[in-house]
């Protein structure tokens, strides 16, 4: 490896600079969503789903961070350390998704069909002894209780090796990390079943829950590659160097890939088989969204595919980070597709002003927890026992 | 690249690359003992058995087996599958574990892509058997021919076709890409003038120079570009063999990434299953650690607990769709007729692995031998549940039907064992177990002495 010089590292102060355009970007949001609430006055269903689906977005990237963090870990990969304090700063966002969530809650009625008990045909009173609101509940309860924890102590344990450094943490950490993958692969499917899955009630797919996990999966990659170039340029890591945006590069590609897969193999089974309970889905998004339908596919997986093709591609910062925020908006679109057909219906659902400024808010909110927790912490962990090999290896 | 002295050494013991070489060496050069020919002999008689039974199936038609109008798809398909899934651990290990920076597929990686070579055949022969007439095999080729008839594109039967013979070929190359290398070291080594002949030949008179290593070096990567999404195409599409139906039971949309995951599973599991004798029988303790089975391990765990949540999806959506004929299907295995089979695959597949979590148990290689002979069973089955059990609930109750493997079936199933065992018997003999080359290139960093070394040179540094 030829010899770098490595800058002396900045260290992280979340400034008022920083804040003022926080508070810039949380007030466009806002303003947008009173301009819909008041000015616009459009359809209550419509200002719920942005709601939820801005707030599945908020959690997807704090979970799909820690995700990636402890599907790390267990794999006794080492590489990530150096920019490690991202994703757990990241995954201590979890809770405040679920006071995201609890907002959208009034809303329940208006996105899910199954929440009218009074009047549900066969199949969905079939569906009750899962699809009802006491388990719904419990059932959200849970995940966020468990989320919220692992991302906690998974974090303690890390922040804690920095001033006691012992082996013994790098094992609780292992351990701790599969608890939370077994958790979480139970959890990252059902918890799709419940949130969005059941917007389109009668609708199932055995699918589901892994090509949601898969789109979160991406979109929490990108906002790692995005916050980690960041702060390699302004010098708080600076020891991340180009292997680590390629491989994270790797990772946007792979699993861009690893998408799209998913997408395929859920789409062509059902148009293959086309038995109308479940082509149902798809004739309402191919018919009445046809644009956006075949945009998901072009910018989450067509533009990543050719544009992190070669090499030098995802070794460039700036390019890197054009196509992680391309890849992220595709996600949202993503999620909009999920959810709008369902929940608001072609008439009303459309792209307007509310759905454009109001994840503004929602990322000033999120980047603000982020800072803070990140300015809680070293940046780099110290004492790591594999540290070494996360500052001096090579791709090939 | 440094390695942290908390890391497991990937080859135990002091070793300099003239031990390596030596040591891998042995089997090729030695005479074959007694055990080796009683090996190989019992392989090839029951490779015979398997090949007098097709011919009788050629010759006398499908009848000699125990299929039926309704379920069309017995023995045979389930083996097919079986043999293609145990096919995906050698390219896993080569391709997707060599993205994922995974060094210790370096000591394994051989021996498993000969065994996914060896395991695709057996696979191959069963489709081609279940056609009824092999001398008519090439129809499945699609070319223009003299009746105008092509094959149908739209079947995902066909689809299998060009998957499996893509990766046949991608995965040939790749390993015998591997191989050349090593090839050239044996051929250096060899005393008898044919011998040396016949390596130099078989290495392309491999010269070891900067021009040979780069274009090889090069090709590999593109070779294992190419094989990694290869690993993942293969099964989904063997997937759609069943899940493009209306079947209940066949028809589901997580098939193809359960299908993937399985697949390597069982890969793995018959890795583990060979590769326990092999160190033990040709002196490789020191390169197949128990280090490297416990990293195995991990991976069946990972994998097999990605079956475990998929069966337990497709159960939950069964009720969760309020289709009747999916909740049928699922309840009649678990309690129908065949219902010992579908508890001997959850048994074997969900529950057995779930022991790994144990560390102790992770690195017990008695245990892991068995557990591995438990997951090759358990995926037969999950394949026999999957074919058999659907397909014997017809729509109509007046075809219901059960089915019971005749001896043809069964003696054919054994032949391909003894293809399996024949071919990997010589394997040993012929090219070296281990990638010597690639072991080389990690013994610098990642031998015992060498990490004993590298921490004490890094520690000063570090303070």
């Amino acid at each position: 490896m030829e010899k770098q010089n490595i800058p002396e590292p900045v260290p992280f102060k979340f400034g008022k600079k920083l804040k003022t355009y926080l508070g810039i970007a949380a007030g466009i949001g806002l303003l947008a969503l009173l301009i819909a609430v008041f000015v616009q006055q459009l359809p209550s269903e419509r200002i719920w789903a942005n709601l939820w689906m801005n707030a599945l977005m908020f959690l997807f990237l704090g979970l799909g961070a820690l995700f990636f963090w402890t599907v790390n870990t267990l794999g006794e990969s080492t590489w990530q350390i150096n920019f490690q304090r991202v994703m757990e700063s990241m995954g201590l966002t979890i809770p405040f998704a679920a006071i995201f969530f609890v907002l959208a809650f009034p809303g329940l009625k208006d996105l899910f069909e199954w929440t009218h008990t009074e009047h549900l045909d066969r199949i969905l009173q079939e569906k009750t002894p899962y699809l009802n609101m006491p388990f719904w509940m419990v059932r959200f309860a849970v995940y966020f209780i468990l989320w919220s924890f692992f991302a906690w102590y998974l974090r303690k344990i890390s922040v804690k090796n920095d001033f006691e450094p012992h082996d013994k943490y790098l094992g609780r950490l292992r351990a701790t990390s599969g608890w939370f993958i077994v958790f979480f692969a139970i959890s990252s499917s059902t918890a799709a079943w419940d949130w969005l899955m059941s917007i389109d009630a009668h609708w199932f797919s055995t699918l589901y829950g892994w090509y949601i996990f898969s789109g979160m999966f991406v979109a929490a990659i990108a906002v790692i590659i995005l916050i980690t170039i960041a702060f390699k340029k302004f010098n708080i890591l600076p020891n991340v160097n180009k292997e680590h945006l390629h491989d994270l590069g790797k990772y946007l590609f792979g699993f861009s890939i690893f998408w799209a897969y998913l997408w395929l193999s859920q789409y062509l089974l059902i148009w293959y088989s086309n038995i109308p309970e479940e082509t149902v889905y798809y004739v309402e998004r191919v018919n009445n969204y046809k644009t956006l339908f075949y945009m998901n596919l072009i910018i989450n997986f067509v533009v990543p595919f050719f544009a992190l093709m070669t090499r030098g591609s995802k070794r460039q910062p700036l390019y890197l980070a054009i196509v992680s925020l391309v890849v992220l908006l595709g996600h949202y679109l993503d999620l909009y597709l999920a959810i709008m057909p369902g929940a608001v219906g072609h008439e009303n659902a459309s792209i307007g002003l509310l759905e454009i400024g109001l994840p503004f808010f929602y990322l000033a909110v999120f980047l603000t927890l982020f800072f803070i927790s990140f300015g809680k912490a070293k940046p780099v962990p110290e004492n790591h026992p594999y540290a070494i090999e996360s500052s001096s290896y090579e791709n090939i | 690249m440094q390695v942290s002295q908390v890391r497991e050494p990937l080859i135990n013991g002091e070793k300099s690359y003239e031990n390596i070489t030596s040591d891998v060496m042995a089997p090729v050069r030695a005479k074959p003992g007694k055990l080796w020919f009683l090996g190989f002999g019992i392989s090839a008689l029951v490779m015979l058995a398997g090949f007098a039974a097709i011919a009788y199936t050629v010759w006398f038609g499908i009848g000699t087996w125990g299929v039926n109008r309704t379920i069309g798809w017995g023995w045979s398909i389930t083996n097919f599958v079986w043999w293609v899934g145990i096919g995906h651990a050698g390219t896993f290990i080569s391709a997707i574990l060599l993205l994922f920076r995974q060094k210790w597929r370096t000591s394994i990686n051989r021996a498993a892509e000969a065994m996914t070579l060896f395991a695709v055949m057996c696979a191959g022969l069963f489709p081609l058997i279940h056609m009824g007439r092999l001398p008519l095999a090439f129809f499945i080729f699609p070319y223009p021919n003299t009746r105008e008839l092509w094959v149908n594109f739209n079947s995902p039967l066909l689809w299998d076709v060009f998957a499996i013979t893509t990766y046949l070929l991608v995965s040939l190359l790749f390993w015998y890409m591997g191989l050349i290398p090593d090839l050239g070291t044996i051929r250096d080594r060899m005393k008898t003038l044919w011998k040396k002949k016949a390596y130099n030949f078989l290495s392309f008179g491999w010269k070891g120079s900067a021009r040979h290593w780069q274009r090889h070096e090069s090709m590999s990567l593109v070779l294992a570009g190419l094989a990694a999404p290869l690993v993942l195409s293969v099964h989904t599409i063997v997937s759609f063999d069943f899940a493009t139906s209306v079947i209940p039971g066949w028809h589901t949309t997580i098939f193809p990434p359960y299908f993937v995951s399985g697949a390597v599973f069982s890969g793995f599991a018959m890795v583990l299953t060979l590769m326990i004798v092999t160190r033990r029988a040709l002196n490789l303790q020191e390169y197949i650690t128990v280090g490297h089975v416990e990293s195995m391990n991990k991976v069946i765990i990972a994998t097999g607990s990605i079956v475990g949540i998929a069966y337990i999806t497709e159960l939950f959506m069964a009720w969760y769709s309020g289709v009747e004929y999916e909740r049928y299907a699922f309840i009649n295995r678990a309690m129908g007729p065949y219902a010992w089979a579908y508890w001997i695959m959850m048994t074997c597949n969900v529950i057995s692995p779930q022991l790994l979590w144990i560390k102790k148990l992770r690195r017990n290689l008695t245990f892991t031998f068995i557990l591995s002979i438990f997951i090759n069973i358990g995926m037969w089955f999950e394949r026999f549940v999957i074919v058999v059990t659907s397909l014997h609930r017809d729509y109509l109750p007046s075809s219901w039907s059960m089915y019971k493997p005749t001896w043809v079936e069964v003696a054919i199933f054994l032949g391909t064992f003894g293809l399996f065992f024949t071919l990997f018997f010589l394997f040993i003999r012929i090219f070296p177990v281990i990638a010597l080359a690639e072991v080389k290139s990690v013994a610098k960093s990642s031998a015992r002495k060498f990490i004993r070394k590298s921490s004490k040179k890094s520690k000063p540094e570090n303070e």
